[in-house]
Order: C-alpha cells, then structure tokens, then sequence
C-alpha cells in the first residue's frame, strides 16, 4: 500500500521528521512525499537513503517534486 | 545550455555532500578569524545577532552609540544567497506561515542572544577563539534546541507557507541593498538646530560598533557566505537539532568544521586566548549565558533555524525567515532602549527578566501550535 505525505509549505524540520516517523512506521513499502523547495528535496533524500530507502524524484514543475521512497520487504 | 546545466548540477552535488557542507563551515571558521584580523570586534568575525543589533542602532532604532553600524556582512550574506538562489532556480517568494508569531520568535531570539552577546555562529567563533564563556551559551542553545525538539515530536507546527507574488519575496533583499547604499553613500543633511551637516546614518566612533573590518571585505566574504550557505543549506541550530531529533549528523560536520577551522586560523593570526575572565565582547555570568542562549535555542527551533539560515532564507524570497529576521531588528532595539542587553560588565538591568518572560512565551507558542493530525 503507498502512503503518502504533503510536506509542501512546511517549515523545516516537519518534512524530514514527519518522512522518519513515517519510514520508522512503516519498516518497509511505498511511501510518497511531496515537498515544494529544494532544501526539503535534499532532507528527505538524505534521509531515506540512511534508512536504507530507494529514492526516485519526479520534477512535477512549479517548483514541487515527488519523492517516491520504496522499501522491500526482507 | 546542456553544458551549463551540468556544470550547475556538479555544483549543487558538492555542497549537498559531505565535503560540501564541511568546506562551506571551515570557510565561515576561517573568513570570521581573517574578519577579525583585519578589525571586526574580538572573536566576532560573524555574529547574526550583534551586527544586526549595530544596524538597529545605525538606523537609529537604538541611541546605544558604542553600536551603530551598517555591518556590510548582513546585506552580505542576504544578497549572496540571493544570487545563489536566482542562479540556481531556487528563488520561490513565499509567506503565510503565521508571520505575527515569527515576528515575536525574532524578538526574543535576539534577546536572549544579547544576553549571552552572541548568535549560534558567535558561540561556536568565541569557543574557537578560547572564550571559555561559550561553553556555557553552547550548553544553553542545545538545552533550548533539545527543549523546541519535544514540541516538534508533540506536533509543533506553525502552518504551511504558500507561494506568493514573486515581487514579496525582493522586499528583504531590496531592503538589504538600500543598507549598502546608504552605507557607501552615507548622505548627510543641514540640521538647522545644530548649525552644521549631519548624517542620516549613525556611526559608532568608539565601542564594537567602530571596529570593523574593511566593507569591502566585508561584502565579499558576506556575499561568498551568502552563496555557500544557501547551497549547502548550513545551519547550526539543524546541526543540533536533527542529531538529536532524527540522528542526522550531516549539518553537524559543518558546525564542527567551522570550529576547527576558526581555531586554527586564530593560532595562525594569534587571536586565540583561553579563559572565562576579560574576554572580548563577553561577560563571565555563567547563569545568564546559559539562559540567554536556552531562549534563543528554543526560539530558533520553532523558528525553523538559526539567524545565518533564516537571512538566507529571506535571500530566496522566503517571507516568513523575512519577518523573523524583522523582529531580531526590533528586538535589538528594545534590547537597548529598555537595557536587556548585556555589556563585558554583566547582564542588563532587566535582561534576566525579559529572558523568563521569553522562555514563558515561546513555551506557550510550542504547546498551543499543535497538528494533532
């Protein structure tokens, strides 16, 4: 099942803690955040990537993007 | 065009990465110790809080006259991270996140600063510098920051920001550039009362707010800052914040790089001098520097970041960092019309006061701003 966050317009740290408490929740899956400036791209990223996450980012224009944070089951 | 593209690109991966973040703190260690060389006040290569206290005073928001100063770094630094954000397609003018609150987060932020005399940036340049009184403002800011991480895991939020005219976004970074202006034209006019020329701008001609480095290294080194802060996304208070709040300790090696740095180029200019007693621009109360900086740490966290990090933000057109970075102004200056601040003397006559009343009111904004979703 995707799960998904709108992180768009909040102040940091929100959309990086809001993606770990998430991704600490879930373990493992889909989990799909949308954040609208570069320096949340970045946090989340960095973030799901040390916790073993797959990270893929779709350009969704205006500035916003898709970050698509996959986990498999191990 | 593709090739720009990826010359921008190789750029942005730098400061994202770890060497980026470590060389973007060591240039700020190092640039503070030549500023400092070369005639700002003592272990005050850069300090947020100060020189935008001494601009406060410089427009006359303040009468303190050992700090007027249009400090060329603040401009320096917004503008900087302006042009980085132009070039970089990063400039998004923004607002609505509950400015009124960030406004009074501003105010107290600097408030407890000008108790303990120093920003995040200044704490971490006095330890490198042998102030051992930063010791004490260091243990105070993670307090404050450990104490606004409870609020954030409780839900703390202050509301989603929403795009807005691209023109909103400029007034901070207009703003700034009117400060240069001014202080590189530093018009006068007749004062009929006094029978001679006077300037619109006040200047210090003894106290900090005279000792200053050249402007135009000023600039420069302000702007460079600017540019790699905004890159790289340096922020003390996130450095601290998200090692104990989610175990990032990425910011962290900026933070710790920026006092290493710092250190070795005060060894190699001689600036560096140990002890708690006689430092510059610093008292030795160790009660009220703790405190100070627990209610500025506090301040920051819910703010969103330390003052260096909402300057640039304002640079890319971020309003909301824009209206807290207003209220450090006017906290500046009812900081010294209404003696909060502290001198090498001591604390103010009520600067302990107004830190209790800080820490009351920014605890209640923490418990009351709640997505309970």
């Amino acid at each position: 099942m995707t799960e998904r966050i709108d992180a768009r317009g909040l102040s940091c740290p929100t959309p990086i803690f809001k993606t770990q408490e998430k991704l600490w929740a879930m373990k493992n899956g889909v989990l799909e955040v949308l954040v609208d400036d570069g320096t949340a791209k970045q946090n989340v990223a960095r973030t799901a990537e040390r916790e073993g996450w797959d990270v893929e980012i779709t350009d969704m224009g205006d500035g916003e993007y898709l970050l698509t944070l996959t986990k498999k089951v191990e | 065009m593709g090739h720009e593209n990826e010359i921008l690109k190789k750029i942005t991966a730098f400061f994202a990465s770890k060497p980026g973040i470590i060389f973007v703190g060591a240039f700020i260690g190092v640039m503070a110790a030549v500023l400092q060389h070369e005639g700002n006040p003592g272990n005050m290569g850069f300090c947020i809080a100060c020189f935008q206290r001494d601009i406060a005073g410089a427009l006359g928001l303040h009468s303190a006259a050992p700090v007027q100063y249009i400090r060329p770094e603040i401009p320096g630094i917004v503008l900087g991270a302006f042009i980085a954000a132009l070039i970089f397609g990063e400039y998004k003018a923004r607002a609505g996140s509950a400015p009124m609150i960030r406004f009074v987060l501003g105010f107290f932020a600097m408030i407890g600063a000008l108790v303990f005399l120093g920003c995040p940036w200044r704490a971490l340049l006095r330890l490198a510098g042998g102030d051992l009184n930063a010791i004490l403002g260091l243990a105070g800011l993670a307090s404050g920051i450990f104490i606004g991480t409870l609020f954030i895991r409780r839900g703390f939020n202050l509301g989603r920001s929403r795009k807005t005219y691209p023109v909103v976004g400029l007034v901070i970074p207009v703003f700034m550039l009117g400060l240069l202006i001014f202080l590189i034209w530093d018009p006068t006019y007749y004062d009929a009362a006094l029978g001679e020329d006077v300037t619109f701008i006040r200047t210090s001609t003894i106290g900090p707010g005279a000792m200053a480095a050249p402007i135009a290294l000023s600039l420069g080194i302000g702007l460079a800052v600017g540019f790699f802060a905004q890159r790289s996304r340096f922020c003390t208070v996130a450095g601290i914040r998200d090692s104990i709040l989610i175990r990032d300790y990425h910011l962290l090696l900026g933070v710790i790089a920026l006092v290493i740095a710092a250190f070795a180029a005060n060894l190699v200019l001689d600036q560096f001098s140990v002890g708690f007693e006689g430092q510059p621009v610093a008292h030795d109360d160790h009660l009220w520097n703790y405190m100070g900086m627990v209610l500025s740490g506090l301040a920051f966290v819910l703010a969103g970041g330390c003052p260096g990090r909402n300057l640039v933000l304002s640079g890319e057109g971020n309003t909301d960092s824009g209206i807290f970075v207003v209220g450090m102004l006017a906290g500046a200056a009812f900081s010294h019309n209404f003696r909060l601040a502290s001198s090498p003397t001591g604390t103010g006559d009520w600067g302990p006061q107004a830190v209790i009343l800080g820490l009351i009111i920014c605890i209640i904004i923490g418990l009351t701003m709640r997505d309970k979703s």
